[in-house]
């Protein structure tokens, strides 16, 4: 049963891939663009050359941080719409070490990374408590969070964090970087940064934790039937507060993968990245499974990377490749391709009686 | 005339053939039973004809014309209704709301309440069904809500109405008027098939009657030349005692004793109120009452699922009324103090339903060993442990790793009881354990909580049905408003005695 039910989800999942691009492509044409060339465009640009899959892998890398992040909540019955916000303070205190302490090469990277996940963690602290102690809503928690982490981040860049008047912070040491020369060369010098092990680590780590542990069992069990948890003695608030908080450590180290390997710095935002939002997406195409989650956040980076040379070598503005995703996600969410599927069965039974 | 043939159904899911090359003739006019064991596939069937799935193989026939039935629409327009176990109805809405809900006939762009009223009306007086178009279903007993459910299907010109196991949420007097309605209905030319695993109600009501066990049919034949223990056998492949056998009790020390208990619901209403009780090793102790006198919450709290205001629970000997949970929930630590609870909701509490069979079977000790190494669970010991459960306990499943969802009510249930009582605790407690449940399945489990009564332990049984308490207790408490009100001996007393009590009139002194 449950072979299956995996099954159906990947079929799923491709066939509602398949039809957000037929729709992009429609979009495309009705706005007077050349969807084959815009499409061909976008793979070539994000998959052809050893710098854009570098750059492409560089984006998927917090898409399935974020992803796992949501996925984890998820599975706890908790939707945890604050990843926005652990990144972002998980990008401030990552970034505080790599700038504010003087340690040797490896280790000021871990250290920085961990307080970047611990940060993402205990800032998805308070809506998993005011949950479960509470019964406070954690998306409105989440999503007040999320503001007050934007703009204490801002606050702490130009007051604290920066030269008089600079719009971004300083570097961060050369020591606390995630990005090494193995593996930008091997990318043609790209963006591309150890983030991407730590990703996959943690995706099995999830993995593991799951299903292969005694925690994994009560967070699954309290996400099913608090009723049941309750029964079997489990303490339910006490599975929400940890869920939360390790989906909080994977924002994080989103977070601090971002400031650590990306960018080097931070520079003062006027907006929300959108990664954390991402990760929602990701989780749902990926059905909250941590191999699902790693391909939909592969496909979602392609797409992103993708459409900026799209814009270049195609002349399709990229809000075009946010219309595909928008479908994607739509039509995952309203089960179009289940009821595809119900509606051929249907009609091949019609025709043989 | 036929009014349904069913010919060659085959449907098979995952792991599972639910109906075998089933047959099945339904003729117009009749009252046709369709009987079988929980999961042997009659619903399975029934959602075909209601077009809810589609068969694998085999076609259907209505009125002998041949039909593909695409769903519950297309069923409607060929005449079929469906009286389903769990009513689909709008709680604020009100009578002619809800049955027009779907069918909406407008004059001009707006609904004619008016005119489907009066409709409803007369299809109500038609059958006998008393039923007032105005009232609010939330307003209305659950008897009458089942009513609306059959007006729904007249209302949509139903000539065969499929009732699904109907009687399950009824009182016995509103089981009286609904075979009335039953006859009623026939009477007027409609054709009814009547899903049950209750043999009373097949032998009073209906003409013929299928049998079907494991998703095959094995018989079909006249009510009329047949009785309930061949019924029984038929359905469940051997022959089945209606009578609980178990030998006079030997009860010795006490294992729990309930002192002055006062619990209170969310809004601070006491719903235990001063109650007492005490429960024997090696006795059956049985609950009678009418629902919702603190039967749920005095478990709960016995349990250390709910707080207790006030008062002493002991289990051997042991004060656990405000048992710390230093380690663990208090939930916990009563279940380790040697507690076994069958939930009266198995979907609520019971199980969780998205957990494979091997997770619900360790649901009480999944964190002890051999289940669990260190921060791990031992999935290899899961299995094995769950296998000899399912295996032990007869539940009827493809595997282990089956979802809890997909298996069938008798086989949730039978999963439950060998997890609590393969524990072997010092106290059972059974509350509704054959609630919903057909003859096989509940001589099954009433067997296994004789026995746990046997290897000397003590059980206290909560249950609505008075057949189950008085078969089964060595002594029966009544509960009223939260309190026990008397004690009779089972062997003597009278369903009226019983009765009177579980109304709340006090035995006098001296009787």
């Amino acid at each position: 049963m449950s072979q299956l039910n995996k099954q159906s989800t990947i079929v799923t999942a491709l066939i509602s891939i398949f039809l957000g691009i037929v729709v992009g492509a429609i979009a495309m044409q009705l706005a007077g663009y050349n969807a084959i060339t815009a499409y061909q465009a976008l793979f070539q640009g994000s998959l052809f050359q050893a710098f854009d899959l570098g750059e492409t892998i560089r984006t998927t890398t917090p898409l399935i941080l974020a992803g796992l992040s949501v996925a984890i909540a998820f599975r706890t019955g908790l939707f945890n719409i604050g990843v926005e916000g652990q990144m972002i303070i998980a990008q401030l205190s990552a970034l505080i070490v790599g700038i504010k302490l003087n340690l040797p090469p490896g280790l000021h990277a871990i250290v920085a990374v961990l307080v970047g996940g611990i940060a993402g963690a205990l800032w998805a602290f308070l809506p998993g408590f005011l949950k479960a102690v509470r019964g406070v809503h954690e998306v409105i928690i989440c999503i007040m969070m999320n503001f007050i982490a934007l703009y204490l981040s801002n606050v702490l860049i130009r007051n604290w964090l920066t030269e008089s008047g600079a719009d971004s912070t300083p570097k961060i040491s050369p020591n606390a970087s995630l990005r090494v020369d193995f593996l930008s060369e091997m990318f043609d010098h790209s963006r591309i940064h150890l983030g991407i092990v730590i990703a996959l680590l943690m995706a099995f780590v999830m993995y593991y934790l799951l299903w292969r542990t005694k925690l994994g069992y009560e967070l699954r069990a309290v996400g099913y039937n608090p009723y049941a948890a309750e029964y079997a003695g489990m303490n339910v608030k006490r599975n929400i507060i940890v869920s939360m908080l390790i989906s909080g450590f994977f924002a994080g180290l989103a977070g601090a993968g971002e400031v650590l390997g990306t960018h080097g710095y931070i520079a003062i935002q006027s907006a929300f990245t959108g990664i954390g939002f991402d990760g929602i997406a990701v989780a749902l195409l990926g059905a909250n499974t941590p191999i699902g989650v790693i391909f939909s956040a592969l496909l979602f980076g392609v797409l992103t990377y993708g459409s900026q040379n799209m814009e270049h070598m195609a002349q399709v503005p990229p809000e075009l490749i946010r219309v595909v995703v928008a479908a994607i996600i739509f039509f995952v969410a309203a089960n179009i391709s289940g009821k595809l599927l119900d509606v051929v069965k249907t009609k091949r039974r019609a025709k043989e009686s | 005339m036929n009014a349904v043939e069913m010919i060659g159904i085959t449907k098979r899911f995952p792991g599972i053939v639910a109906n075998d090359n089933i047959h099945l003739t339904v003729k117009k006019g009749e009252i046709h039973a369709l009987l079988g064991e929980n999961g042997a596939g009659k619903s399975t069937l029934m959602n075909i004809l209601f077009g809810l799935y589609q068969p694998d193989e085999g076609e259907i026939r209505i009125h002998e014309k041949k039909v593909t039935i695409t769903g519950p629409t297309m069923a409607n327009k060929l005449g079929i209704g469906m009286v389903h176990q769990h009513f689909m109805l709008v709680q604020p809405f009100t009578v002619t709301e809800n049955i027009i809900l779907g069918d909406e006939r407008t004059s001009s762009g707006f609904i004619d309440y008016k005119k489907a009223e009066q409709e409803i009306q007369k299809l109500s007086d038609q059958y006998g069904l008393k039923v007032n178009p105005r009232a609010k279903i939330a307003d209305i007993s659950v008897g009458m809500q089942q009513r609306v459910e059959i007006l729904k299907t007249l209302y949509r010109g139903a000539e065969i109405i499929i009732f699904d196991e109907p009687t399950a949420v009824l009182t016995p007097q509103e089981i009286d008027e609904l075979m009335a309605i039953m006859r009623n209905l026939v009477k007027e030319g409609k054709t009814i098939i009547f899903i049950t695993h209750k043999l009373k109600e097949i032998m009073s009501v209906c003409d013929r009657v299928t049998i079907i066990r494991r998703g095959k049919v094995i018989d079909t034949v006249n009510v009329a030349d047949t009785n309930e223990n061949q019924l029984a056998a038929l359905m469940v492949g051997r022959e089945v005692s209606f009578e609980v056998i178990k030998e006079e009790a030997k009860p010795t020390r006490t294992v729990l004793e309930v002192k002055n208990l006062v619990v209170e619901d969310q809004r601070g209403v006491p719903v235990v109120n001063g109650l007492d009780l005490e429960v024997r090793a090696g006795e059956i102790v049985g609950i009678a009452g009418v629902d919702g006198n603190g039967q749920s919450e005095l478990i709960e709290a016995i349990t250390g699922l709910m707080p207790i205001k006030q008062g002493k629970i002991s289990l051997n000997g042991k004060n656990v009324a405000h048992l710390k949970a230093d380690k663990g929930t208090r939930a916990r630590r009563i279940t380790e103090a040697g507690v076994g609870h069958i939930p009266e909701d198995r979907h609520k509490r019971g199980l969780v339903l998205d957990f494979g069979i091997n997770e619900n079977m360790v649901l009480q000790n999944y964190y002890q060993s051999p289940f669990s190494k260190g921060w791990t669970i031992q999935y290899d010991e899961v299995n094995k442990y769950a296998n000899r459960l399912i295996e032990e306990f007869d539940v009827r499943t493809p595997s282990h790793e089956t979802l809890a969802r997909s298996l069938s009510g008798g086989n949730q249930q039978k999963a439950i009881i060998a997890r609590e009582i393969d524990r072997n605790p010092d106290l059972l407690i059974a509350a509704q354990p054959t609630r919903g449940l057909d003859v096989g399945a509940i001589e099954f489990i009433h067997r296994r909580i004789v026995e746990h009564r046997d290897k000397g332990k003590a059980v206290l049984l909560v249950s609505f049905e008075l057949d189950e308490i008085l078969k089964l207790s060595d002594r029966i408490a009544v509960i009223y408003e939260g309190k026990i009100i008397g004690w009779v001996d089972p062997k003597t007393t009278t369903e009226e005695e019983l009765g009177l009590l579980m109304a709340g009139r006090a035995k006098k002194e001296g009787q």
